[in-house]
């Protein structure tokens, strides 16, 4: 697991990949903040990162597919997914060591997001008037949820050899996992009766939730089970290719 | 016994791959496969490493199951598959230690030294896979292969695309491991089934044709063996026939003949004698062995 893990980061950082997903991430974030009016803290006039925290799912769910598309698409692409079968590993050492790669990944590039709350820490009137809980709370939700979509995107590139088809995939099933049980709970159908079960299946919910400050187990829970659950979909998607 | 394969078959949809096969392979052998395409032969290598289970009947290696020992059995194995697959984007150090990691190798750094010398790549070490020609890469493969000095290798088609002297080179590395080891390759290239293999197994359409020491299938071969004679000029030899043990006289060009020779006895000195006898002046006299692409021919064109 350790080897997999190891050489993805390898192959992330002696190529453009990894540079190129931090680079983006941090620009995109940064034009969000600081830049752009409509969203700009300094417009804002209130110390928060609200901002950077309601768009980073939304560039998440295009950057995270980016990064994982590759994950099993170009081993089946190269055949080097029978160099890896045939080694003494385990399909779930594989899929794991993989798994962490892409996360720390993703982790890697929020990193420095750091800077924008002490930036936001130091322009608080007075200095300091920051909601840190709720910081470290959305940090946290966004860790798990940046977690979800990886094991997403994984299984969605377990899926094929195309990484175009496997980017698309895991575009439309991050929407669909974070976004859509909101709009659907919205429907007559469940609206006043079951909304808020409908609700609680996506991805959102729990990330605001969370993002409130307040680490409910619930929405841990929640998160590790998606995690879960796509990995599993992943490595059963791997032995099917065994027939 | 290093692999024991029993009744294995394999079924893609409705197509036989492979068909009942069974054959046993000692510690130390080498064992040439061959087969023209699609005679089943990477598929029943990708059962033997555990890349894919078999539709019925078992693989043992080293006494592992295939199926109940996978991972036992990957690791007593080292394997090259026939497209050779490579992280085309790491360099071939990097990729060699990533390969000792996965196989759990201590002291890995030696060992990789080591694979490095022996397969040749001591000038090619940094540079990235990409950027290797064809025979490099397949020294890669190989030194990937026997990284963890395997019990038994098992190569798919090893020297395809290589020029002469790769060749050469590959195949005296394998003759050298098979030495100690088990070695198992395919090819479709007959000399090097010759001159490598101790015995070989013929598959055609899923089924062994013929599983024989090399020598013995020369023999089997009908027991024709070709001896070719050259005169000095044109020279009416048809008197040869009367010979015994010639079966057949053919006019190359006017001045040289084929015999066709049926039997195992040695009958040079008595063409000889009889050349001298009609004072014919013999410049040359060859005789050819069947060789096994004479038996591949014949056996797959026939089943």
């Amino acid at each position: 697991m350790l080897s997999i893990y190891k050489k993805e980061i390898f192959s992330f950082f002696s190529s453009l990949m990894a540079y190129i997903v931090i680079g983006l991430f941090l620009i995109v974030t940064g034009l969000f903040m600081w830049v752009f009016t409509d969203t700009s803290i300094l417009d804002y006039n209130y110390a928060g990162l609200e901002q950077l925290f309601s768009i980073a799912p939304i560039i998440f769910m295009f950057l995270i597919p980016a990064i994982t598309m590759r994950s099993f698409a170009e081993e089946y692409q190269e055949g080097t997914i029978e160099f890896l079968f045939t080694k003494p590993l385990e399909d779930w050492q594989i899929v794991i060591g993989k798994f962490l790669a892409n996360w720390s990944l993703v982790l890697i590039a929020f990193l420095p997001t750091l800077v924008y709350y002490y930036s936001v820490y130091q322009l608080g009137s007075p200095v300091g008037n920051v909601d840190t809980g709720a910081v470290i709370g959305s940090y946290i939700g966004l860790m798990f949820l940046s977690g979800g979509f990886v094991a997403i995107g994984m299984f969605a590139s377990s899926l094929t050899n195309n990484q175009i088809v496997a980017f698309l995939l895991a575009i439309f099933l991050c929407f669909f996992m974070h976004w859509t049980f909101d709009s659907i709970s919205k429907m007559p159908v469940f609206y006043g009766s079951t909304d808020d079960i409908v609700k609680k299946i996506g991805m959102n919910y729990h990330y605001l939730s969370i993002s409130n400050g307040m680490v409910d187990s619930r929405d841990v829970v929640y998160f590790l089970s998606v995690i879960g659950f796509f990995l599993m979909l992943s490595i059963s998607s791997l032995n099917r290719r065994k027939w | 016994m290093s692999v024991v394969v029993k009744d294995l078959t394999k079924i893609y949809g409705a197509q036989k791959a492979i068909d009942s096969l069974n054959f046993e392979v000692e510690k130390g052998q080498i064992i040439g496969f061959l087969g023209p395409n699609g005679a089943g032969k990477t598929t029943t290598m990708k059962i033997i490493t555990g890349f894919m289970p078999a539709t019925s009947g078992s693989a043992e290696v080293c006494g592992y199951d295939v199926e109940t020992h996978s991972r036992d059995v990957r690791r007593a194995i080292g394997y090259l598959p026939e497209h050779n697959p490579l992280y085309k984007e790491m360099y071939v150090r990097e990729y060699l230690s990533f390969v000792a990691d996965v196989m759990g190798l201590r002291n890995s750094r030696a060992r990789i030294d080591d694979m490095i010398e022996k397969t040749g790549l001591g000038r090619e070490q940094h540079k990235v896979i990409s950027s290797l020609s064809k025979g490099y890469r397949q020294r890669v493969g190989l030194a990937q292969a026997l990284m963890h000095d395997p019990e038994v290798l098992i190569l798919d088609e090893p020297t395809s695309g290589l020029d002469p002297n790769q060749l050469a080179e590959i195949r005296t590395l394998i003759k050298d491991f098979g030495k100690e080891k088990t070695v198992i390759f395919s090819s479709h290239i007959m000399q090097e089934v010759q001159a490598l293999c101790d015995r070989v197994i013929i598959l055609n359409k899923g089924k062994i044709i013929a599983d024989d020491p090399i020598h013995k299938l020369q023999q089997r071969a009908s027991g024709k063996k070709i001896i070719n004679l050259h005169f000095d000029k044109k020279t009416d030899a048809s008197a040869l026939a009367k010979l015994e043990g010639i079966s057949g006289v053919q006019k190359i060009n006017p001045s040289a003949v084929e015999l066709t020779v049926g039997g195992d006895k040695d009958i040079r000195p008595a063409i000889f004698k009889e050349v001298v006898k009609q004072g014919w002046v013999l410049v040359e006299m060859k005789e050819e062995k069947i060789s096994v692409e004479n038996i591949f021919q014949e056996l797959t064109t026939d089943a």
